[in-house]
């Protein structure tokens, strides 16, 4: 605006064809932004659509992507057993396990307006293992009670976060800051608690906290399932107050947002997944934080897109997943991966955030 | 006032309601006095339309933050079509005062009434729909164009799940149209110049459709041309029966475009008032300090104050 000091009637024409023929990285402002995400939206599903079904198809008794659909369709007995009975929970859990992470994550990144705001950094996932370890240590062995410390110590966490991070209303940066805080005590409280526990317990603790989805059959799938599908359409209430919020605590006061009942309820919400799916599957790491950058990138939304962060870390956690059972002579938990992939990620977005904000 | 479409448009403004309108009461005659007057005045001439009940008013009103007050009981009535500026020193209150207005700060003691409602009995959204605000900061989310953000102010006449009416989209291209954005409609707000980007947010607080609209400092870091712009802007839809509150640290501008002064110090309102009776050497070297003579704005015949050599 240095050149024309008038309104946007005569800066609007020059700036819009300057807009036509943009060549700058990452540059959007097309014409039809709605209908460039939902195309993006539709790409990546069929992208987890495919991975699924090739997924499906790996194994020690190969079936190609035709088979694959044959059986879901309810084809041949030995093809279908494979398939419905021995892969598609393990398949089925990373989407759906992957899609709450994303969700979770994009609900704290446009909570905290800040990348790093996600559940495993600011000390939930820390917390749901330390639950996991207090269960297996006083010798709980079910899957069941394992899942339930875990979502109690998740759950507990996550209100000690909050409230320590609380002073006139919760603010993105406190909370991250304490939640990290946070994370280190836990992580010296874990260690204590194995370096105490009996050999075969620590390995028991230990496997489970790395992070898998081996051991995820129906059983197990089937009650997180409907925990999630009772989350979906509170996470569709929380969505409109928390666009709001992105505005800023006044703008979003003054269009009508209770914006403190808001943002407890996305902290709620947002534990309550992350919860879930570790007491299914373990601490996962880093998909959280990660896919929802990764969507806002794919689709250029606007702010931190929800559905399309949950398509994104269903595929990303299926993607780890299939790499982890295949990637040594021995299949490695799926958190190993994730714990590697998501590192080199975190590195990168830290040294570009510090890059920025000096 | 560089743009020709703006500055007709004011006057067009100014020409359908100061035509029709009857004359407001010593107004002229005080401003004579200093010298020339009778000039335009843009926005001044909405207030024919003003009647005498108050929109906003603060009762008593015990405004603090935290351990900190601000105003220990203030009183002041908004007039309801009026273009009320609340001028002042720096941390007089005047911003507080808004906030109050706005909802953004509830009074320990006291109340702020809409048309002699409290304003704490209603429910958010409810007031959303009767107040709007362009408040002092907010963030747009990257990667948001024009119409999605303006499309974010009709979130009080949305329901719990987000409903897209034809309503919302009329009132949206109505916003994008008065703040003349429609031709930057799908472009990010990141790529916006920093007038373009106060304009958006004008428009945002416009797709609330409220009958008051409040300014925190709404010109604030704009270079000059920009700031008249808006103010032209906001005359507009002053002219147009909107009752507009704004806080401006510019006197000249104040006095230009305020149909009613709020002149606050230490937390209280000192006077108020058309701003040709108010604005006086006398008040302006008491509440700010600033020795100064008042002489008639060359251009608009409302009080002009140049300070003294000091």
């Amino acid at each position: 605006m240095s050149g024309a000091p008038g309104s946007a009637t005569t800066t609007a024409a020059p700036a819009r064809d300057a807009g036509a023929t943009r060549a700058r990285p990452g540059g959007r402002g097309g014409r039809h932004p709605r209908l460039r995400r939902r195309t993006a939206l539709a790409v990546l599903c069929a992208v987890a659509l495919v991975v699924a079904v090739v997924a499906l198809g790996l194994g020690d008794y190969p079936l190609s992507p035709l088979e694959v659909l044959r059986a879901l369709a309810g084809g041949d007995g030995f093809a279908s057993t494979i398939v419905l009975q021995w892969r598609l929970p393990r398949v089925l859990a990373a989407l759906v396990l992957g899609a709450a992470l994303g969700v979770s994550g994009a609900l704290f990144q446009s909570l905290t307006r800040n990348p790093l705001g996600s559940p495993d950094v600011i000390g939930f996932a820390t917390g749901s293992y330390t639950g996991a370890i207090v269960v297996i240590v006083a010798g709980g062995t079910s899957w069941a009670a394992t899942a339930g410390g875990a979502l109690v110590g998740g759950i507990a966490t996550a209100l000690v976060v909050y409230l320590l991070a609380h002073r006139r209303g919760v603010a993105g940066l406190r909370l991250i800051v304490v939640g990290i805080a946070v994370t280190a005590l836990l992580h010296s409280v874990n260690s204590w608690l194995l370096l105490r526990a009996r050999t075969e317990v620590a390995l028991t603790a230990n496997f489970w906290g790395s992070g898998s989805l081996a051991l995820v059959g129906w059983q197990q799938l089937v009650p997180a399932l409907v925990a999630l599908a009772v989350l979906a359409p509170l996470v569709a209430a929380v969505a409109p107050p928390l666009r709001q919020l992105e505005l800023g605590d006044d703008a979003a006061r003054a269009h009508g947002t209770r914006v403190e009942g808001a943002r407890l309820a996305v902290v709620v919400v947002g534990v309550a997944l992350t919860a879930v799916v570790t007491a299914v599957s373990g601490p996962i790491a880093f998909v959280a934080l990660a896919a929802p950058q990764l969507a806002r990138r794919v689709t250029r939304s606007a702010g931190v897109p929800l559905v399309a962060s949950a398509v994104t870390a269903g595929v990303l956690l299926l993607v780890a997943d299939v790499v982890a059972q295949r990637i040594g002579t021995s299949p490695v938990p799926v958190g190993l991966v994730t714990l590697v992939l998501g590192g080199g990620y975190l590195l990168t977005l830290l040294a570009r955030e510090t890059r920025r904000s000096r | 006032m560089t743009d020709p479409t703006d500055a007709s448009g004011a006057d067009g403004a100014d020409g359908a309601f100061g035509a029709g309108g009857p004359a407001r009461p010593g107004a002229d005659d005080a401003t004579g006095a200093p010298g020339a007057g009778g000039a335009a005045r843009p926005g001044a001439d909405g207030a024919t339309g003003a009647s005498g009940a108050p929109r906003l008013s603060a009762r008593a009103a015990h405004l603090a933050y935290d351990r900190r007050t601000v105003s220990a009981g203030v009183d002041v009535d908004v007039r309801d079509g009026s273009f009320t500026v609340i001028v002042g020193p720096n941390a007089c209150g005047k911003s507080t005062l808004l906030r109050a207005f706005a909802r953004l700060l509830k009074p320990r003691s006291g109340a702020v009434l809409l048309d002699g409602q409290d304003l704490a009995g209603l429910a958010p959204k409810q007031a959303a729909r009767r107040i709007g605000l362009l408040p002092q900061t907010s963030t747009a989310p990257d990667g948001i164009t024009v119409a999605e953000l303006v499309a974010r102010g009709r979130y009080p006449h949305q329901g719990l799940f987000r409903q897209w009416t034809d309503a919302d989209r009329a009132a949206v291209d109505d916003a994008l149209a008065q703040t003349d954005l429609v031709d930057l409609a799908d472009r990010d707000v990141d790529e916006l110049s920093g007038g373009q980007r106060q304009r958006v947010w004008v428009a945002t607080a416009l797709a609330q459709q409220t009958e008051v609209l409040l300014l925190d400092e709404p010109t604030t870091y704009l270079d000059v041309a920009h700031q008249y712009d808006l103010l032209d802007l906001f005359a507009r839809l002053h002219a147009g029966g909107t009752t507009v509150v704004a806080v401006l640290h510019d006197l000249a501008q104040a006095a230009r475009y305020a149909t009613d002064l709020v002149v606050m110090r230490d937390g209280d309102v000192v006077a108020t008032g058309a701003p040709a009776d108010v604005l006086t050497e006398e008040l302006v070297e008491r509440v700010f300090d600033l020795p100064c003579v008042v002489v008639p704005d060359p251009v608009t015949g409302t009080p002009l104050v140049v300070p003294r050599r000091r």
